[in-house]
């Protein structure tokens, strides 16, 4: 983990929080005649601090397996815990970050980061501090003042991040959070995450069609099959951390890429409209 | 923004030679008397007279109570519509059991403009200040209902999930997410809602009134006091567009997020 300096947990002597297992999961989307099979059987044990990417076919279900980890989705069988205690519903230690831009667009951007505090009762002085040490974190401090639609993509990711890292979450769920950056950007971004990771450790499951991006980022890489979606490959990327890009021309990395490659492009004919973020629709229910 | 080429001043002589050419040409046509058959001029009153008229109008005793009492009752009709428009609204936009509840009166309501109102405000409210306010009122609920609605409806639904994922409550995601979402479709309902509840409260005020500018605009016409109509529509128009400016502006400093990016 380096000598890098690591903010404290609140609760450092039980074991490390952030472990997630799923068994036999399956999850069922829309209502009544409409109502189908996401996720199918989906088992997964994922480590404390570790950083898992989802990759798979469009429509294969990997944002909804997020969004249940998140507790926006319910699951229909199965068992989905996390540190033993099953998901029931949203909770600051499951933080989510969605591609496209969910910062509040009313609130400065520190206040943006502050609002998780908020909520959990944190005075205004001791929660705005917090929120200045995050974005210093993400390299924002100057601009803290903005407006979200005062600054570029990228930053407005950054800002999503660091509203999420300062509720101390035990998992950092992100759904495609780079997909709608350019490719410098986007390099950019994982690069920084990566940074802020090893300085916040974390779970991160990270979902993403992007097969050069999941090398990168993960310890692991779990490929999903065509919808109803399940886990068919399990792929351990063996780089050494801190990584730079220059992996990607690694033969290592060419033949983890085919082999990613071969298995999403075998399984399953034709892409499937996406699935509904979320699952929004059940939200209300 | 740039859409015109020229500069600010040389803008404001154009608006200014145009509102001065309206002028000329009504003034031509009263003191000639023209009748162009479909439409005559022979019994309206030049600017020129409807011009002193005012004047006379300011200088007189009444002049105050007419203004303040129209003010007055926009003012209660349309604050009451604002706080009975916004809390249905949110309620309506939120729950579908309030939905449900209390959208089907509200919609055989709707339909029924202001005007047809009166005869029944007059037998339900025992002082004809209440039945004034009350058709105010109504003119300026609707609007503001239903953009309440439209607003609270298309917040995005993903910005309620982030919220509930940072550890907000049913009501901290009302007034901090809710809210705040709607409101620029909740302004604009205000600002519309303050121009039909002037129509509405001119129309209530010729039928049963003492003072108010509405009661003496139809005053002038039964006594044949032509200038003065002018004078009364002129105060009104100016009052209407004056209240309407002021909520844009208030409205404009509660949302200061929602032009920030255009004004860059």
């Amino acid at each position: 983990m380096s000598g890098r300096e690591r903010l404290a947990r609140p609760d450092q002597s039980r074991a490390e929080p952030g472990r997630i297992e799923a068994r036999s999961v399956a999850i069922r989307l829309g209502r009544g005649e409409k109502a189908f099979e996401a996720i199918t059987d989906v088992s997964l044990s994922i480590a404390p601090g570790e950083l898992v990417c989802l990759i798979g076919p469009s429509g294969c279900g990997k944002s909804t397996l997020l969004g249940a980890l998140a507790g926006h989705i319910g699951v229909a069988r199965g068992e989905l815990t996390v540190d033993d205690a099953p998901v029931l519903g949203p909770h600051p230690e499951r933080g989510i970050v969605f591609q496209h831009h969910t910062l509040f667009p009313w609130k400065s951007v520190l206040n943006n980061v502050a609002f998780g505090p908020k909520m959990r009762g944190a005075r205004r002085k001791e929660r705005l501090q917090r929120a200045e040490e995050i974005l210093e974190l993400v390299g924002l401090k100057d601009f803290t003042n903005r407006y979200p639609k005062q600054l570029s993509g990228g930053m407005q990711q950054r800002v999503e991040i660091a509203r999420v890292l300062v509720n101390r979450p035990r998992l950092l769920l992100m759904d495609e959070p780079f997909g709608a950056l350019d490719a410098l950007t986007r390099i950019h971004m994982q690069e920084l995450l990566l940074d802020i990771w090893s300085r916040v450790r974390t779970t991160i499951v990270f979902v993403t069609h992007d097969i050069d991006e999941a090398l990168f980022l993960a310890d692991r890489v779990l490929v999903m099959s065509h919808r109803p979606g399940r886990i068919i490959e399990e792929l351990t990327i063996p780089f050494a951390r801190p990584r730079s890009a220059e992996i990607s021309v690694t033969p290592e990395f060419a033949a983890l890429k085919h082999r990613c490659m071969t298995l999403l492009h075998t399984r399953g004919a034709d892409a499937l409209p996406r699935l509904e973020p979320l699952g929004i629709e059940n939200l209300e229910a | 923004m740039a859409r015109s080429k020229g500069s600010g001043a040389s803008r404001w002589a154009l608006r200014a030679l145009s509102i001065a050419a309206c002028l000329f040409a009504w003034q031509t046509a009263s003191t000639l008397r023209l009748n162009l058959g479909l439409v005559t001029f022979v019994n309206v009153p030049p600017p020129t007279e409807v011009f002193q008229a005012a004047i006379s109008f300011g200088q007189s005793s009444k002049a105050f109570d007419h203004v303040v009492s129209s003010l007055r009752r926009v003012a209660l009709g349309f604050a009451i519509a604002a706080i009975a428009g916004v809390a249905l609204g949110l309620a309506i936009g939120r729950s579908r059991r309030a939905a449900d509840t209390l959208l089907p009166p509200l919609e055989l309501l709707r339909p029924i403009p202001a005007v047809a109102w009166i005869p029944l405000a007059v037998l339900l409210f025992p002082s004809s200040e209440a039945s004034m306010i009350y058709i105010t009122f109504i003119g300026a609920l609707f609007p503001i209902l239903l953009n309440t609605i439209h607003g609270v409806e298309n917040v995005d639904p993903r910005l309620v999930a982030s919220a509930q994922s940072l550890g907000a409550t049913r009501s901290a995601i009302l007034r901090e997410v809710i809210l705040p979402g709607a409101a620029p479709s909740i302004v604009t309902g205000l600002a519309i809602g303050m121009g039909t509840s002037w129509f509405c409260l001119v129309t209530a005020e010729m039928i049963s009134g003492q003072f108010g500018i509405g009661y003496y605009t139809w005053e002038s016409y039964t006594i044949q006091n032509y200038a003065d109509i002018i004078v009364g529509m002129i105060l009104i128009g100016l009052l209407g567009m004056g209240s309407s400016a002021l909520l844009r502006l208030a409205g404009a400093l509660l949302t200061p997020w929602h032009t920030i990016g255009e004004t860059r």
